[in-house]
């Protein structure tokens, strides 16, 4: 049995969570309108790639959100591993379908981008195929929790791939340095500063805040919809159990 | 050790052993990895008749003529060595003089590559119109030859 601080805590959360939505959501909803506007009316078109470039506003983001995302769940592995965390089981179980999501949008604005641009939807250079690996990693922690039914031994198990799989980001992020790729070197996150003039810069990062946010609110009402359904599990096992069956099943709040 | 401790350890252990185990496994096979090489460097390695390969780096200034049958003759080149190239088909719309790009196919008999696939590879630089053509009226850079060394996609010398 874990103890009681740490059954405490999923409820606080809950409660927190409850409150924080609504402003999360607006923000995100806020952030991504500026973004999209910008991206479309302020930034101009680019001087070789012309309007095709835009792509990028949508490109961009969702491949940091795709390594965000998976940082993340990195660390609630470590809750897992090392705290026994149940918070961070929830956590990471809830990040995972949205890092997927990230890591296709990613990939299929990146396909549509490169026909027109490189002549190719696709090709097996470092950058691509290893975002392609993070995608298929994502897919198998997914699985893996679907497969397990055991929530806290799926979350060890989970865990423990996501952290050997977490090999990978670095990676991702300089396989464009270490290898001739096709894809293009980093223009935001490298030394020496960003080398997307700045009517570009300021909506690409815009962007990329509306993500962020999107992603903040997907996953805190994901953990709390995952700490419900372990607890109507939980109360559906006792009603189970009981041996009154007229005891009526009641979901009492988070106490 | 307390017992977080100790797991913390075999993460620890677990995360190194994993990464170290891709990481030798990246090292042997980099020469695979890379998706493309630039001219020196294949001459360097040789470039027999008919295998498959991919050249990468700069369309050499002044080297593209269009024949009349539609073949697009141009040179590939990364400041050091040239690559005669032949290709029979649409190029991407980026194709141009001084830009890079990474040609699949293999040498032909006569010297030449015989590309069948031509990929268009742009740098990491985004900026309006009028901004490239204030660089470019102020001399700081006209298209390929004084491109940054990052718009050379092979001229990095590689292990």
């Amino acid at each position: 049995m874990p103890n009681v601080a740490s059954l405490a805590n999923p409820a606080v959360f809950s409660r927190l969570a409850a409150r924080a939505l609504p402003w999360l959501t607006a923000l995100a909803v806020g952030t991504l309108a500026l973004g999209a506007w910008a991206a479309f009316f302020v930034a101009p078109p680019d001087y070789q790639q012309g309007d095709t470039a835009r792509i990028m506003y949508v490109h961009v983001p969702a491949a940091w959100m795709a390594s965000f995302v998976y940082a993340t769940m990195c660390l609630a592995a470590l809750g897992t591993l090392i705290w026994r965390h149940p918070l961070a089981d929830a956590a990471q179980k809830a990040a995972a379908p949205l890092g997927a999501g990230f890591t296709f949008v990613c990939l299929a604005t990146g396909s549509i981008w490169g026909r027109p641009m490189w002549g190719a939807w696709w090709v097996w250079d470092a950058r691509l195929t290893s975002v392609l690996v993070l995608f298929l990693i994502y897919l198998g922690i997914v699985l893996l929790w679907q497969a397990i039914e055991d929530f806290s031994r799926a979350a060890r198990a989970a865990a423990i791939l996501t952290l050997v799989g977490a090999v990978n980001i670095p990676i991702v992020k300089f396989s464009v340095d270490w290898w001739n790729t096709l894809h293009q070197p980093s223009s935001v996150f490298r030394l020496g500063g960003p080398t997307v003039d700045g009517r570009m810069l300021w909506p690409l990062i815009a962007m990329g805040f509306g993500f962020l946010f999107l992603f903040l609110a997907l996953h805190v009402a994901a953990v709390r919809n995952e700490i419900l359904r372990r607890r109507l599990r939980r109360l559906t096992l006792r009603a189970a159990d009981d041996s009154a069956p007229a005891r009526p099943m009641v979901l009492e709040p988070a106490q | 050790m307390t017992r977080k401790g100790r797991r913390a350890a075999l993460v620890a252990g677990m995360v190194a052993l994993a990464g170290s185990g891709v990481g030798v496994t990246l090292y042997a096979l980099s020469g695979s990895v890379e998706f493309f090489m630039g001219p020196s460097e294949a001459m360097a390695r040789g470039m027999p008749v008919g295998r498959p390969m991919r050249l990468g780096g700069l369309v050499e200034t002044g080297s593209v003529t269009h024949a009349k049958d539609g073949t697009l003759d141009f040179k590939v080149t990364d400041g050091k060595a040239a690559v005669p190239v032949s290709f029979k088909g649409i190029p991407p719309d980026l194709f141009r003089e001084g830009q890079g790009v990474v040609v699949e196919g293999a040498m032909g008999g006569a010297g030449t590559f015989r590309a069948s696939i031509v990929l268009a590879k742009h740098d990491e630089r985004y900026m309006p119109k009028d901004v490239a053509d204030a660089l470019k009226k102020q001399g700081r850079w006209n298209d390929g030859a004084a491109a940054p060394a990052a718009a050379i996609p092979a001229a990095s010398p590689k292990p």
